[in-house]
């Protein structure tokens, strides 16, 4: 399968409810992670890298940053003459209007689908920190003959109401979904499902004329035996975003040179350049296990933290286990601890803040503390 | 379609910056990395958009293989443009020959053609060999009240390096009165910075006719702009007083970098409002390990740092091991200095190797006779064996094996 013969079409807003606090300014696949990137970059690189030229993004709430980050898709090399990025907004005909669900959503872009002609399409969701192989997705889906793969991980399941959990019989055919099912040891779906576009068409249609409503049970599960649904494991640094607490245990898990390395290393992930200057260090600063961006002014201490682009570390400040995201103010002898703070939030000198690893404390953008 | 700019620059990229030795082997001086993720160029091209100059020719020749990769097609610094852009112009063959770039005013009446295109009231010279931020819509401001020819940038500099400079005596009312090439005892501290705005109608005709003198070296400084002077055109001083610093030497090179980490030297590069733009690398923010100590410097993304750092600037994607020091130093992309090496007062270029135990360079303080000290330089891709020793003002181009 050529990987220009797959239109991807990416939900950047479902999940949005498991990072409440920071998707009631952005979209869940615009929530800054990793120091420099937004979660989509993960997303729209992996597309890109693989061969993929044109992808849809079907947005719905709180768009406004997603669209300014992504702009024209060049950082990703996705401007294009021919396919390139297309933000997909809500479009209020008589029947639509905001979607609720995945099958709401596809129907309401059904003529975008039908205008392009590439031959297969590859969904996916905003809330996944992973860099897969596509390609090698693509080839199996073709090597198995299926009707539809899915993406899964295998591992502890996220806590994402409605995440869905996969059994398979040998060849890795799927046999049963069962939708919100924990557990410390299962393959869950990543949400990363490619089929024909052909395909994927007649099951919205059908669905939609019946007044189904969910595309995992009324679609996925409902079809089982009929179509072949494959399921597909990526390896590597995968990171479900499900929580205010797997997000800060996906961000420290950065400090992990392993993890740094499978989630960098095998493919670039581009992100909007911001042409900052690199990180100065000044003459007091005593930075260690931490992931430190360009534009950062360090003169305090910080330990086990992740500094995104432009954060400032004041004299005799101590920044420990914190997530400072973008133009993050820390004043002269600020103590912080398990801390993250939203962008551009400035903290007055000598404050102390700490939370818990568990329950890190989350301070909204632009607060001034 | 009207192609008309009412000011473009040309930006003289050619030069092979010898005096920067083995770091200018296989790339132009304008190409040479700076400051953590720079190239030199990038000031001029920065200070041309954010001055509004949206139509710049690269006059390239000595090496332009890695410069001409960089500048792309100029997206780095929003100079793609339907209407202008950047130009990469290198020698061509023409029908009466094929000629390489003969001196600075050669180069620019080799490209009259791609300058008519515009056809600009003003054409801004400037070359790729200089560090700093100025704003040169205010230069050609100044250019059109003086109602001047040839207007040339000038910064007063301090009297003892006054004799290293081509330098200017100026009237009250801004003009020049005398020119004074790199004079034993100057008579004047206003050096020219290598930057002119011309007005175009004049500058071409005195390129023509420079062009038809057999005598002429085809300078700007030696022979074009002393001519205009003789003839009486109106030649004026623009007084220029941020930082700049010619970067043409080992010394003026680490120097240039280390100004960065100086609070008190007027360059900075943070300030949104002049931003300097270049190719970013794509590449995660750098990690500074457990028990790194990183102190007064400059690290680039990608770093993995381990060892210690003082007083240095790292680009993108350098790792230091752990135990490895870097003091006073510049080292260039995707270097490596493994546990144990000490690199001190050097110019590291880029994807070099140094292995455990190596040193590279010495502190002046440590030497006997100081005459003997100077920056030590270590070219691309070297590989600087276990335990080796680097000695200062050395310059390594090949592999040096264990000692």
């Amino acid at each position: 399968m050529r990987a220009n013969n797959v239109l991807g079409l990416v939900f950047p807003n479902t999940y949005d409810s498991c990072l409440k606090d920071m998707t009631s300014v952005r979209a869940m696949a615009s929530v800054p992670f990793g120091g420099r990137y937004r979660i989509i970059d993960f997303l729209l690189s992996a597309m890109a890298n693989c061969g993929m030229s044109k992808i849809g993004i079907i947005t719905k709430s709180n768009y406004q940053s997603l669209m300014d980050h992504i702009g024209s898709g060049r950082s990703w090399d996705l401007a294009r003459k021919k396919g390139g990025v297309f933000i997909l907004p809500p479009f209020n005909s008589t029947n639509t209007g905001i979607y609720n669900g995945k099958i709401e959503a596809i129907s309401g872009v059904l003529n975008f689908l039908d205008h392009n002609n590439e031959e297969y399409v590859l969904m996916a969701d905003g809330n996944t920190v992973a860099s897969p192989d596509f390609s090698a997705m693509f080839a199996y889906h073709e090597q198995k003959g299926a009707d539809i793969t899915i993406a899964c991980a295998h591992g502890r399941t996220p806590e994402t109401d409605g995440a869905n959990v996969f059994d398979f019989d040998e060849d890795g055919r799927i046999t049963s979904i069962i939708r919100g099912g924990v557990s410390s040891s299962a393959d869950y779906s990543l949400g990363f499902i490619l089929m024909r576009k052909s395909l994927l068409e007649l099951l919205i249609r059908e669905a939609v004329s019946q007044s189904m409503r969910s595309f995992t049970e009324d679609i996925l599960r409902r079809n089982l035996s009929h179509l072949k649904i494959y399921g597909y494991r990526l390896g590597g640094f995968i990171r479900v975003l499900d929580s205010i607490g797997s997000y800060f245990e996906a961000n420290m898990a950065l400090l992990d040179s392993e993890n740094r390395r499978e989630l960098f290393s095998s493919q670039p992930v581009y992100t909007k350049v911001k042409d900052d200057v690199p990180a100065i260090y000044g003459l007091d600063s005593d930075v260690s296990n931490s992931l430190i961006a360009d534009g950062c002014v360090i003169e305090g201490k910080v330990i086990n933290s992740v500094l995104f682009r432009g954060v400032h570390i004041g004299k005799g400040a101590v920044v420990r286990n914190c997530i400072l995201m973008q133009n993050t103010f820390v004043s002269d002898r600020d103590e912080l601890n398990c801390v993250i703070a939203d962008k551009s939030v400035i903290i007055k000198p000598k404050k102390t803040l700490s939370g818990d690893k568990n329950f890190p404390l989350y301070i909204g953008k632009e607060t001034v503390i | 379609m009207s192609r008309k700019q009412e000011s473009i620059a040309m930006l003289l990229a050619g030069g092979q910056g010898s005096r920067l030795g083995i770091l200018t082997k296989n790339i132009a001086k304008p190409a040479v990395p700076y400051g953590g993720k720079y190239r030199i160029i990038d000031f001029p091209l920065s200070n041309c958009v954010n001055s509004g100059i949206y139509t710049v020719g690269v006059l390239t020749q000595y090496q332009p293989l890695e410069l001409n990769d960089y500048i792309g097609n100029g997206q780095a610094w929003d100079l793609d443009r339907a209407n202008g852009g950047v130009h990469i112009l290198s020698p061509y063959q023409q029908i009466e020959g094929t000629e390489w770039y003969k001196g600075t005013a050669n180069a620019i009446y080799q490209n009259i053609n791609f300058i008519d295109r515009y056809d600009p009231e003003y054409v801004l010279i400037l070359s790729g060999d200089h560090i700093y931020k100025m704003d040169y819509s205010k230069m050609i401001s100044y250019h059109k009240e003086k109602n001047a020819d040839c207007t040339i940038a000038m910064l007063e500099v301090p009297w003892e390096e006054a004799p290293r400079f081509g330098l200017m005596l100026v009237n009250d009312d801004g003009s020049i009165s005398e020119f004074e090439e790199k004079p034993e005892s100057p008579r004047s501290n206003k050096a020219s910075m290598g930057v002119y705005v011309f007005s175009w109608k004049k500058l071409r005709q005195y390129l023509s006719d420079d062009e038809a003198d057999p005598d002429s070296s085809n300078d700007f400084g030696h022979d074009v702009i002393p001519k205009m002077h003789e003839n009486g055109e109106r030649l004026f001083a623009y007084a220029f007083d941020g930082y700049w610093k010619d970067v043409g030497t080992i010394d003026s090179l680490w120097e240039a970098n280390l100004d960065l980490l100086n609070p008190k030297v007027d360059l900075d590069l943070t300030d949104p409002g002049w931003k300097i733009y270049s190719k970013n690398p794509v590449t995660c923010p750098h990690y500074a390990a457990d028990g790194a100590k990183i102190q007064n410097s400059m690290v680039a993304e990608g770093c993995e740092i381990a060892g210690e750092i003082d007083f240095s600037v790292l680009f993108a994607n350098v790792k230091v091991e752990k135990g490895a020091v870097v003091r006073d130093s510049i080292i260039m992309p995707n270097s490596v200095i493994r546990s144990g090496a000490v690199v001190q007062y050097a110019i590291v270029a880029e994807d070099v190797e140094i292995e455990s135990g190596a040193t590279v360079g010495r502190r002046p303080e440590s030497m006997q006779n100081i005459d003997e000290w100077g920056v030590s330089v270590v070219g691309a891709g070297v590989r600087i064996g276990k335990d080796t020793v680097v000695p200062p003002k050395a310059m390594i181009d090949t592999d040096i094996g264990e000692a």
